[in-house]
Order: C-alpha cells, then structure tokens, then sequence
C-alpha cells in the first residue's frame, strides 16, 4: 500500500492562510452587526459603590450598557468543568459581569455596545465606576494564612480545595541514606497565542437559534456549558471554531465574555461582535501555571531513590476555570515520579484563590509541573550522592519489560523502552566528549553545562469512564464520520477541534493510506457544532491518539461496506476480495476489479447493491480509548553562561521524542519546535508579575518577554516510534512533549554550568540578574 | 487598541507645520513615522486634538556634509541612516547604533528626528548622539537655533523643544580618522531596548597613547550620559588591558541609575562597568 502515514507532507492548511484567505473571527462581518467591550475593573479587590453609564449612553451610536445588576436573573454563573472529587472543592459562583465586587484586575464590571468600535471604545471611558478598594490576596502561600483577605468571604483560607494522593510511610524516610528538599515556582506564564480572544453572536428570533462564533479549542463543551449559562437548549444554540490563530490551553475555557456576547445578541436580536485587545488579553484572559511546588526525595547511596514527597500550592486565581481544579491535582499529582520506579510517592495539593486572573491548563497542563519537579530533585539528589545525572536515571527508570508499568500513583502507562531516546540523544549530543571538553573550558573559566529531562507525560485523554472517575465534566470519547460522496470524493467530519496543529493534513494521509484515494480528494470538517454530531475539542495531546483514531476506524467501516458492494458486483464472496491502493479486487484474479470511485457511484446510486445492503457509502466511529497513552524521551540542553553579566547562550538543544506512531514528521517537528519554544521561554524569560496590590506589572510585550525566533539554536529533533497498544494507529500525541521536557532540561543544563560555584537551583525565569546574584553571592562566601 | 478622535492635516513646509502648530494652540502633534507617538495615541496615555503630517517634507530628508560635521534631516528613517554612504563613511557608529534599533518595520518607519524628539530613555540612538558631539538642530517662530543633547533632554520624555517648532536635523562631528567605534547593546528579551548600551569612539596615537575617547551610555536611567569619568582616566594613557579595566570601573559615575522590573540598580552599574570594558576593547584592540 502507497504510504501516506509517516511522509513529510507540507500542511493542507497553509496555501490558505498564507495567501490571507483564512477566514478569522475578525474577519466575520454580519449585516447590522454591533460592537462590544467589556469595561474592566483596574483594581485587584474593591467593592462596586455605584455605576454611572449616563456621560457614556450620550456617546453617538452606543446601543445598550449592561452592568451586573441588570443581567441578574438573565444570565447564569460560568461554571468550571471539572469537579475533582474528595478534595472538598468549593465552587464560587462567577457571573459574567462582576455584580458588587470585584476579585482580579480584569473582572468584567459593564458591557458596552455599539455601532462601531470607536464608539464602543468612547463609551466606555466615559463610564463612571465607583470603587471601594479592599487589600487583596496576591501570592498563594500568603493566601493561605489565617490573616490573609478573603477573595471570596465564605470560603475560608481562600482555600479552593484540598487534594490529596498516595502515602509515603516515615520509615521508608528514615532508612534512607540520602535524601534532599527543595522548593520550586514554576512561575505564571501567558499562553500568548497570536490571536486573541474573540466571539461574535447572531440570534434568529424567528427560529430561536443562537449561532456563536468563538474562538473555542473545544465548541462542543463551549455549547454544553454555555447552554446552561445562557439558559437555552443545545439545540438551538450552534457554536462555531473559525479559523484560530493558536490556543496553547487559554481557548479551552469557557469565559464569561462569551457569554455577555451571546446574551446581548439575543437580547438585542443583532449580531454582536467582541474582539478582545491585547492588553485586555493580559488580564483577561485565563493564564497558566502558577504552582509553588515543594518536594522531598529520599533514596540509597547507591543511587535508588526510594520515595518522593510533593506539596503543590497551586495559584487557581479569583475563580476556577474550565479545566483549573484538574491541572495541580490529576494532571500533576498522579504523574510526579515520571518515569521513575520509586516505590512510594505522595502528593497533595492546596488550591488557592487569590485576586489575580484565574489560571487554567496551559500545553501540557500538570505535567510540565511534575516533569519540572522531578527533573530537577533527580539531578539534586544525583549531585547530593555524587552520581552522574544520566547514571541516576538509568538507575531509577521503569525498563522496557516492566510495560505495562504501574507507577507508584497507580497511573499504566501504556508502552515505553526509555532506553531507547536516552540512548540516541547522548549519541547526538556526543556525551562523552561534552563532558571531556567541559573539564578543558572550566579550566579557562568558561562556563558551559549540560542538562537532562527524562520525561513521560499523560496524554489522550482518554477513557470516558475514568473522566467520570476523576470528576472530569465531559466524555472524551472522540466521534468521525467518513461520508463518500457519488464521483469518490470524502468528506470527514471529525468532533476535534484543531486551530494550528495541522490536523487537515495528518487526519487526511490516515485517510488517503486507508481508502488509496489522493489528499485533494479528501475535506475534513472541524469545529462546527452543527455539522459534527458530537466531540470533545482539541488539548492535552488527544487529537490524533482519539480523534485520528475514531478516523481510522470509521474509514475501515467505509471499506467494509464497500467490500460487500464490490464482492456483489464482481459476483465472488467478500473474503475473496482485496482492498490495495483504492482498487477493489479479486484473489488470484487481479483483472476482476472496481476502483473505489466506482464503489462510490454504486453505493451511492444503489442501482444494484447486495440484499440487505442501504444505500449510500458513510460510517461513523465513536471511539473511547481503553487508557490514556504516554509518550517519552530525552532532552538534552548545552549551555554557556557568562559570568560577568548572569546572561545564558543556549549552544544546543536536542530532542529526541517517541510519541508512538508518527503520522507527518514535518507537522510533529512543527509541534516539538512550538513546543521547546514555549517550554525554554518558561525557564529562561517569561513570566507574569503581580505587584503587592495585585496590579500585573508584566501586561504589555515591553515586559512580558515571548521568545522570539532568533533566541534559539537550530533545535535537533528525532522520533523513536514505541507504539501504543490502546489505539489502532499506535499514536501518542506530540503537541506537548517540548513544554513537558524542555523547562528542567534548561534548568539542569544552567546548574550544570554553575557547579563550580556550588549553586544548586535559582527560581525562573532565569533572568541575567539572578544568575549573576548567585554568583556574586557565591563568591562572596 | 483605538485612539480616541482626531483631526489630520498635512503639511508640505516647515513654515506650514509651525502655522500649524500656532493655529491649533497647543492641540497640534507632529507625526511623521509614528513609532513613538501611535503607541501613547493607542493606549490613550496622548490625546492631541490634531495631527500635523510632516512626514513629506522634502527639506528634511537630507543627508549632508558641512565642514567637520554630518547634517541628518530630522526625517531620515533607521533604515535609510544605516544605509546611508555618507553616514556609513564618516559616523559609522551612527549606522552600527540604529541598526540595532527596534526591529525590521520599526526601522523602515521611525526616524532619527522622532526618535530624538520623543527622548525615551532607553532609546538607543542617544548613545551615538552623545559620543558623536550631535547638535539639536530646530526651527520655530523666531527662527532657528541649535542645542547639544544634554540641553536638549531634561528628563524621560521631557525635552527643551521650544513650542510651536519644529526639530528639523542633527548634526554630528565627524570623529577623526584614526579612531575606530563601536555600540554594544543587551537587549531586554522583551521589549528590544537596551538594558544598557553603551557607544565608544576612540583612538591611539602613534605611540599607542589614547588620544581621543569618547564613551556614552543609554537605557540605565532617566536618560542617556557621557561617561565622562571614563573618558578622563583613558585620555593620555597607553593603551593596556589594564587601563581599560581600570577606567571602566567608573562607568557608572556620570549616570542616574535606575532600578526597574528586569534589573536593579545594582545590577546595572554591573553592566555599566563590564559592557563599557568590552566595547573599549572591541574599539581598541
């Protein structure tokens, strides 16, 4: 068979968007459409006094203001989607307009509308809020003291839940030889996508049909959420994905300003459009991270390490977004030993509401957080016992027999060899010799280092059955359906979501290779919830693991249809017949063959089809993976720092990822180049910063550092293909693997580098400063 | 991001811009690549009642040569001053300086006199202004005049412009011929201006004594300084590694050091010292 699957095909997706004929929410223009804004509170705590809309409504061409008070009763509270269980999770309430207080600068107080966007933007300078300001909760660990304001007055020590997983007995501490503690913050981060946040509504009164274009990773959920919000059935309420210029985790949730757009364009029964500003973004829109994680790890001289303890303190912001509650907990907390045999673990989590914006998945959401820890306290305890970082892990690592591999949380992991990337990538790297001209450059005073990340994480999600289990508020099964047209052109409709990845091009070569028809033949449709029954969108690296999947299995129901048509046609038994390369034929006579158009025609004519046999070429799959999938692999960061000014060079980076089945090599580098892009930013630039008054002092890109192209070596990528038992493709999912492996991979390589002068860890982002204050320090002492 | 209203008019002559600027009494601004002025417009942070367009006044596109002095009309783009023969020739830290200046399209739009007349702190042309001697060239109401820059700039986006004028060129000393230059900058990860930059013009004589040294150093406080201090211990020495060590020590001397988000005071005097180091030697040696 021709092979389509595993070529480096160039994207489907991108004549279209780079000739300006994609068609984003901006670019939506409706007949009589209006203009919103949503007025936001400048300040981290107060109490609404009064609001003065008056000067405002005088502004040419405003249509309508609404304050919290006037959507009371209209409009419900945006609920997060996932209930963790037995963490006592306390849910307060977030109405889309702040009614008489407000918790974050951001939280929407009134919403304008307009005729045009200078008049929107007019009025709502002229609006008139009277504040009261209250001290706020910023830091989550001060949050939590017993003095700290409350964000929210009935929910005590701003304490959002409480999560706890596994035990780790005292004695096993005691015994051990060897043990070390550290603190780290992985510090907020903004997703950043080049698009920001938008929504427009169109509302026919005459049928009673709301139509919502958002900018959704997920519009199924965004319908069933919004649904209930907007109190109106989901049959009537239709939510479409445009074209989307990235996501990263922050257009997963379901916003209150979504909302406000739906409720005003059926309010007003004209189209409504919500474009949001950049800077709005930066205090809007939900960010990720934010989780001081402390750890204690214990183990042998001899280099086992025998148990780990973890506390994640986790910033959920003034409400709990989406998927927020799930992030520290789940995410995080079953995932906390990696790859790692360590006999016993246990994780708890205090989720903290604070008055800053709230924080929801971020790619990779948890388990870049527990790849960031366990890295890190693995190279620390290596470096306490005297060992060599990639020794320790070859020491520790779950091996190739013991799969599948039950790790101490009781997470299966899938299928693994670790050995196998570990193994390539030191080839890569040249391992021995960095190490050797290492010695020579610290002779000279040079500074170079080398870092690690042996990572795993949890992707596809996955088993409908245990999101249910973990309180998850969704199936996530994935729906398609394969619809052949009568001239042998398909139509796939598929329930994720894509808005970047690609997944025209790598959900067209499954189905090119499976019905031998070219990819000019095949559409697919995504992101319209009245065009796909069903779905459950596009995050933590589930597209092609579950949705390619559902793909693949309703394209061989299309084949097994058309077997029988063909085998009727041919006059033989449908196991005489062979399917290659989109020829239909018969075995042992080659020449006795229908080509799949052919099928096509007759299927869809049913002139003459097999009794028992309906017309018409279609299936559908809804496919629930029996497990979630578990890529892995090594990364391996060279850098050199220079002393005198703390700045950091990053010589080499090399990844080599084993996410199952590779569908297109040139889209899965595209994901792991993306994916370290965001994953080094994290170490070494971004970050958000609250003052003590909550105001975020990091909310333009004059402060808020995005790594550009230029900051980066010419990354070298490779794949190891350890196939998945759990899905009939064998895929795993590689949009997150370069935030998951390459944040402690810089941090290990920088510590590396900084060994002479005895420095064990210093907090991201690893600004030139800090660096150069732990070595002045260092040399003061 | 959206400003709020105002009028447009374009003018075709400097004496057209400063009726202009009379008529509308204070409520005028000069645009011209509006890379300083459209962001302050987008974040409502200005709010002038007109803009006056001189972007196509032909009289102040000039590039000339006058004696010992280069004249840049205040409308030359980043772009068309680093590419500039004339420039390149005689103020070559001219051209290394604003080609470090923002980015690809920021370039191609913002000017040298824009850059000058909205005196942002961290901007990297004031370094090359200062060690390059540069005049502040103006016309107004009462005719012309000229400043230096330390007159000119009082403070973070204060300048000693006169009202209803227009600055039209700069003008800058050509360095003499045996002296080398150079402008070594860190930019800040996000938003590309100097942490600190630092610009040198400096030369030896025949016996390896340093005759000539000029040091100017940007982006570390409320406005760009000669690093007077350490011009002053280079002068008359002979050329070592160890007099460029020792006289970079006082790099921070001349300067108000700011404290802000990305690095503390402390830790700029650091790059204050270390940065003028390396752009002395990278000069010298």
């Amino acid at each position: 068979m021709t092979k389509v699957v595993g070529t480096r095909l160039k994207r489907k997706e991108d004549p279209k968007l780079i000739t300006g004929h994609g068609s984003f929410a901006d670019d939506i223009q409706l007949p009589g459409m209006l203009h919103a804004a949503v007025l936001r509170s400048p300040h981290a705590h107060a109490v609404i006094k009064k609001i003065n809309v008056e000067e405002a409504l005088k502004v040419p061409g405003v249509v309508a203001i609404y304050t919290g008070k006037d959507l009371e009763g209209k409009i419900g509270p945006v609920p997060t989607s996932w209930y963790v269980p037995d963490c006592d999770l306390k849910e307060a309430p977030q109405y889309p307009l702040a009614i008489d207080r407000v918790r974050y600068v951001g939280d929407g107080v009134a919403l304008v509308i307009a005729e045009g966007r200078y008049a929107v933007k007019d009025a709502m300078y002229l609006i008139d809020v009277e504040y009261e300001t209250l001290s706020p909760a910023v830091g989550q660990k001060e949050s939590l003291k017993d003095n700290a304001p409350l964000v929210h007055d009935d929910i005590e020590n701003n304490l959002a839940f409480h999560w706890k997983a596994g035990t780790v007995p005292e004695e096993v501490c005691e015994k051990a030889e060897a043990s070390v503690k550290q603190s780290f913050y992985v510090q907020r981060v903004a997703p950043s996508p080049i698009e920001t946040r938008a929504a427009i509504g169109r509302y026919n009164p005459g049928t009673g049909e709301l139509t919502l274009w958002c900018t959704s990773q997920n519009p199924h959920i965004h319908r069933m959420v919004l649904s209930e919000v907007l109190d109106i059935t989901e049959a009537k309420l239709r939510v479409i994905s445009p074209d989307m210029g990235g996501g990263f985790g922050g257009k997963i949730g379901v916003y209150p300003d979504e909302a406000l757009v739906g409720f005003a364009a059926r309010d007003l029964c004209r189209p409504v459009k919500w474009i949001e500003e950049r800077s709005e973004h930066f205090t809007a829109a939900n960010f990720g991270r934010d989780e001081v994680i402390d750890v204690e790890i214990y183990g042998q001289k001899d280099g086992t390490i025998t148990a780990l303890r973890v506390t994640n303190t986790h910033n959920v912001g003034a409400y709990l977004s989406t998927m927020g509650p799930g992030v520290s907990t789940i995410d995080f907390g079953l995932m906390i030993t990696g790859i790692y045999k360590i006999p016993y673990a246990s994780c708890e989590t205090f989720g903290v509401y604070t008055n800053t914006t709230p924080t929801d998945a971020y790619r990779g959401a948890g388990k870049p957080e527990s790849t960031y820890q366990i890295e890190r306290a693995i190279d620390l305890f290596a470096k306490e016992i005297g060992m060599d970082p990639v020794e320790i892990r070859r020491i520790n690592m779950a091996q190739k027999e013991d799969f599948p591999f039950t790790n101490a949380q009781g997470l299966v992991y899938d299928s693994g060899d670790y050995e196998k990337p570990l193994t390539k990538a030191l080839e890569m790297v040249d391992y021995q010799k960095f190490r050797e001209e290492q010695k020579e450059l610290r002779k000279r005073g040079k500074l170079v280092g080398i870092g690690f990340s042996t990572y795993v994480e949890l992707c596809g999600f996955g088993p409908s059955k245990v999101a249910g289990g973990i309180g998850f508020q969704g199936g996530i099964w994935e729906n398609a359906t394969v619809r052949v047209h009568p001239r042998g052109s398909v139509t796939v409709y598929c329930g994720t979501s894509p808005h970047g990845q690609g997944h025209a091009t790598t959900f067209g070569q499954i189905v090119s290779e499976k019905l031998g028809i070219p990819m000019d033949d095949i559409e697919l449709v995504f992101s319209d919830t009245k065009s796909v029954s069903m779905g459950w969108g596009t995050y933590g690296s589930r597209s092609v693991a579950v949705g390619g999947s559902s793909v693949a299995i309703a394209a061989d129901r299309v084949i097994d249809k058309a077997k029988k048509i063909a085998a009727h046609e041919l006059e033989v038994s449908v196991e005489e017949i062979v399917f290659e390369e989109g020829i239909f034929s018969v075995k042992g006579s080659p020449s006795l063959q229908r080509t799949f158009k052919e099928i096509a025609k007759s299927a869809n004519m049913a002139w003459n089809l097999p009794e028992g046999i309906e017309p018409s070429l279609e299936a559908s799959s809804y496919f629930d993976p029996e497990n979630f999938v578990y890529p892995f692999g090594t990364h391996i960061a060279v850098v050199e720092v220079d002393k005198e000014t703390g700045q950091i060079e990053l010589k080499r980076y090399v990844a080599v990822d084993d996410v199952g089945r590779v569908i297109n090599p040139l889209t899965a580098e595209g994901q792991v180049h993306g994916g370290l892009a965001q994953g080094i930013g994290q170490a070494l630039w971004e970050g958000i910063v609250y003052s003590k008054d909550g105001q975020n002092l990091t909310g333009t890109f004059m402060d808020y550092a995005m790594p550009k192209a230029r900051f980066f070596p010419k990354f070298e990528t490779a794949f190891t293909e350890t196939l998945s038992p759990v899905n009939p493709i064998g895929a795993k999912g590689v949009g997150e693997t370069g935030t998951t492996a390459s944040t402690p991979a810089i941090m290990n390589a920088v510590m590396d580098a900084l060994e002479p002068y005895g420095i064990k860890d210093i907090e991201m982002p690893l600004t030139p400063e800090k660096v150069w204050r732990a070595i002045s320090e260092s040399e003061g002492k | 991001m959206i400003p709020s209203k105002f009028d447009y008019v374009r003018v075709n002559s400097i004496d057209e811009a400063i009726q202009q600027l009379q008529q509308l009494n204070g409520e005028g601004k000069l645009i011209a690549g509006g890379h300083s002025l459209v962001p302050l417009l987008k974040f409502r942070l200005t709010e002038p009642g007109a803009l006056i367009d001189i972007s196509r006044i032909a009289e102040l596109k000039e590039v000339r040569k006058e004696g010992n002095r280069i004249v840049v009309g205040a409308l030359n783009t980043h772009f068309q001053v680093a590419n500039n023969q004339i420039v390149k020739e005689h103020i070559p830290v001219l051209a290394e300086t604003v080609r470090q200046i923002g980015d690809i399209q920021v370039r191609n739009r913002g000017t040298i006199g824009g850059n000058i007349a909205h005196a942002d702190p961290a901007a990297d042309l004031p370094a090359a202004a200062h060690v390059l001697d540069a005049k502040i060239m103006i016309q107004g109401e009462d005719g012309a005049e000229t400043m230096d820059m330390e007159s000119f700039v009082i403070g973070p986006l204060i300048t000693m412009l006169p009202e209803n004028s227009v600055l039209t060129a700069i003008s800058f000393t050509i360095p003499p011929s045996h002296t080398k230059s150079a402008y070594l900058k860190f930019s800040h990860p996000a938003s590309g201006y100097p942490v600190i930059g630092v610009a040198v013009v400096a030369g030896v004589d025949e016996n390896n004594m340093i005759d000539y040294a000029k040091v100017a150093i940007t982006g570390v406080g409320d406005v760009a300084y000669r690093a007077t201090a350490v011009e002053e211990k280079l002068l008359g020495q002979e050329l070592s590694e160890t007099v460029i060590k020792e006289a970079s020590q006082y790099a921070a001397e001349d300067g108000e050091i700011a404290n802000d988000l990305f690095s503390s005071e402390e830790y700029r005097r650091n790059l204050c010292k270390v940065y003028t180091e390396r752009a002395l030697k990278a000069v010298l040696f």
